[in-house]
């Protein structure tokens, strides 16, 4: 505490010089401790939560937390209320902007205001025809509550689609339980699902059946090394292991298999049979003379 | 222990109440009036400004955009468009002129809640001593840009309360009050001006943009400072005031060129003697006199 002598400042180790590389090395130690906590927290706090949906164009959440800068000018001009701020406290980055789907979808506007507004490229600009976008992917994700799922025709996820038959699509399946009627199964394809969220928002059940999530949580990825086999014969336009066999089917004589074309053939010319077709016929035979 | 003399009560009593208090009216009146820009919007529908400090469009033409804010984003890897980009230059020109760390007294929204803290402080007779550097925000600072670069994310803006409790008024508040809260206590109760003349790394940002910067206070009328300290004691930053108004004998000009003024012109506001005025940076004589009494007053008022 005592102040420095006044031309002491050549000796190596005079008071005010020992006090100065104290003050440096505790500050500097404070601030490194706080940088280490800091550092962690945003580890921890940069996590997106699973139904959390940036908007349309944001670059990858990685990159996005690097570039967005928090002014919320997305949010100002999104027409329909879709986007907010997160606040401290929310799971998802203090001050980012993100949807719910659930609870306000993003309505797909064709202009992309909320792209257009962002002034630092976090929505990337590129994004000019909103059905590029890609915000998640939703998943049918509860098979046992969708009504559709159950032989029901509730279709709502499918109707309020924007991109509906492209992004959504009803496949026919048979319905085992009744056993003769067809299930309706919304199917969602990769390939031109936006993640607006409007068949989340939609689902009429409680809980949606139907949800929008990341695509890191919805897809799955094939191991590098893995090749379809099939794709990759079309691609080299014929098989790749030589040599390509026909693949033959013991079938009784009369019959053939047409592979990926009618299926089963019986060839009706084949009459040289020595028994009925219809093993009925055999037994009955007795009996129609009784009658 | 309640003060009995206050700070600027001889101003008061020479120049009247309201030319005593003329720049921290205009101060507050600023910092009020951005806000309120900000607040139209939302509040009213009246759309003069989106945004918020971080970065904003005024009247759908001028984008603006805080240059630490930006500065960290490179750091973290992106290169912005080109109107954040301009945004930023736009401010960063500002600040060049008028005095870096004018955005503290004019525009910070914390500016508001630290100085209230301060009042508080004097008022209850709460000291302490500091052992807190005033170069920690320097530290702080390149903290933050380091963490940037290191985590690819603004890391400094998970926590920055400034641009919180900015944010918050006009987006929504969260958990973010507990962070305005503590720097609020933080002033009243460890140390004097902790935040804002210690550790906030955005002052310590603006600071070095206005080392250079034009608009300066200058103790034009040294000569008749009667060493009253209050000029010091209302003051954020005390230590930039001496060399000032103290250095003629050692041939310093009488213009406060430390970028850690903030230009709020309190000082101006307390003098009875006149002795600040704003005006430029130029013309900083050594030979403006000074006192022809040198005493010494002594920095440990302060504490
Ligand atoms: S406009 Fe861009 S930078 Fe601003 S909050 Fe939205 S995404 Fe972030
Ligand atoms: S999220 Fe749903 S509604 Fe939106 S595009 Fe994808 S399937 Fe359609
Ligand atoms: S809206 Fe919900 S319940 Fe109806 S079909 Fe779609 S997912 Fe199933
Ligand atoms: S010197 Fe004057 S203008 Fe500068 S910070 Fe101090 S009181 Fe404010």
């Amino acid at each position: 505490m005592s102040p420095a002598a006044p031309g002491s400042t050549g000796k190596p180790a005079s008071p005010a010089r020992r006090r100065f590389l104290l003050d440096a090395a505790r500050t500097g130690g404070g601030v490194a401790l706080f940088s280490v906590g800091l550092g962690l927290y945003t580890q921890q706090a940069a996590s997106l939560p699973a139904l959390a949906l940036r908007p349309p164009g944001a670059l990858d959440e990685p990159a996005f937390l690097g570039a967005c800068v928090r002014c919320g000018l997305c949010v100002r001009d999104c027409p329909w209320d879709t986007l907010k701020l997160a606040t401290l406290g929310e799971e998802v980055a203090t001050g980012t902007p993100y949807f719910t789907a659930r609870e306000v979808p993003c309505e797909m506007c064709e202009d992309i205001p909320c792209v257009k507004a962002c002034p630092t490229g976090a929505l990337d600009p590129a994004l000019t025809d909103i059905d590029d976008a890609r915000m998640g992917l939703a998943v049918l994700i509860d098979e046992e509550n969708c009504l559709n799922f159950q032989g029901l025709r509730c279709d709502v996820c499918y109707r309020v689609c924007p991109s509906i038959d492209k992004a959504i699509t009803l496949e026919l399946q048979h319905n085992p339980r009744s056993g003769k009627h067809a299930l309706f199964i919304p199917t969602v394809h990769s390939d031109a699902c936006t993640g607006c969220g409007k068949c989340e928002k939609a689902c009429v059940l409680e809980q949606a059946a139907i949800r929008v999530l990341p695509a890191r949580l919805a897809r799955g990825e094939l191991g590098a090394h893995y090749r379809w086999g099939w794709k990759e014969k079309q691609k080299a336009g014929g098989s790749l292991v030589p040599p390509d066999q026909e693949h033959r089917y013991n079938l009784p004589r009369g019959e053939r298999y047409d592979y990926e074309g009618k299926g089963l053939i019986m060839d009706e010319t084949d009459q040289a049979v020595p028994f009925a077709r219809n093993p009925l016929d055999t037994l009955n035979r007795g009996l129609e003379e009784q009658r | 222990m309640i003060r009995d003399r206050h700070p600027g009560a001889e101003a008061v009593a020479q120049k009247g109440w309201l030319r005593a208090h003329a720049w921290l009216l205009a101060r507050r009146t600023s910092q009020l009036s951005i806000l309120a820009l900000f607040l139209l919007g939302p509040w009213f529908g009246v759309w003069i400004v989106k945004g918020n400090l971080n970065a904003s469009l005024t009247l759908d033409v001028l984008p603006l955009t805080d240059p630490y804010v930006l500065l960290q984003s490179l750091a973290a890897g992106h290169l912005p468009e080109m109107t954040a980009i301009a945004g930023a230059l736009i401010v960063a020109a500002f600040y060049l002129l008028a005095g870096g760390r004018a955005y503290c007294a004019w525009v910070c929204p914390v500016n508001m809640v630290t100085d209230g803290a301060h009042w508080l402080r004097e008022r209850l007779g709460i000291s302490g001593a500091s052992r807190l550097s005033a170069a920690t925000r320097y530290w702080i600072l390149a903290a933050t840009l380091i963490l940037a670069a290191l985590t690819s994310t603004l890391a400094w803006e998970f926590i920055n309360p400034v641009s919180m409790l900015h944010r918050g008024l006009i987006f929504g508040m969260g958990l973010a009050w507990l962070l305005v809260l503590s720097v609020f206590l933080l002033d009243l109760l460890v140390s004097r001006r902790a935040w804002c003349a210690h550790l906030c790394p955005v002052g310590a940002f603006y600071s070095l943009l206005g080392t250079r910067s034009m608009l300066r206070v200058r103790a034009e009328r040294r000569e008749h400072c009667d060493d009253c300290m209050d000029c010091f004691l209302v003051c954020p930053e005390p230590r930039v005031i001496r060399p000032a108004l103290k250095g003629a004998a050692k041939g310093i000009g009488p213009v406060i060129t430390s970028a850690n003024c903030t230009n709020c012109g309190r000082c101006i506001d307390v003098c009875a003697k006149n002795v600040f005025r704003f005006g430029s940076r130029f013309g900083n004589r050594p030979d403006t006199p000074g006192q022809s009494t040198q005493h010494s007053p002594g920095v440990e008022v302060l504490r």
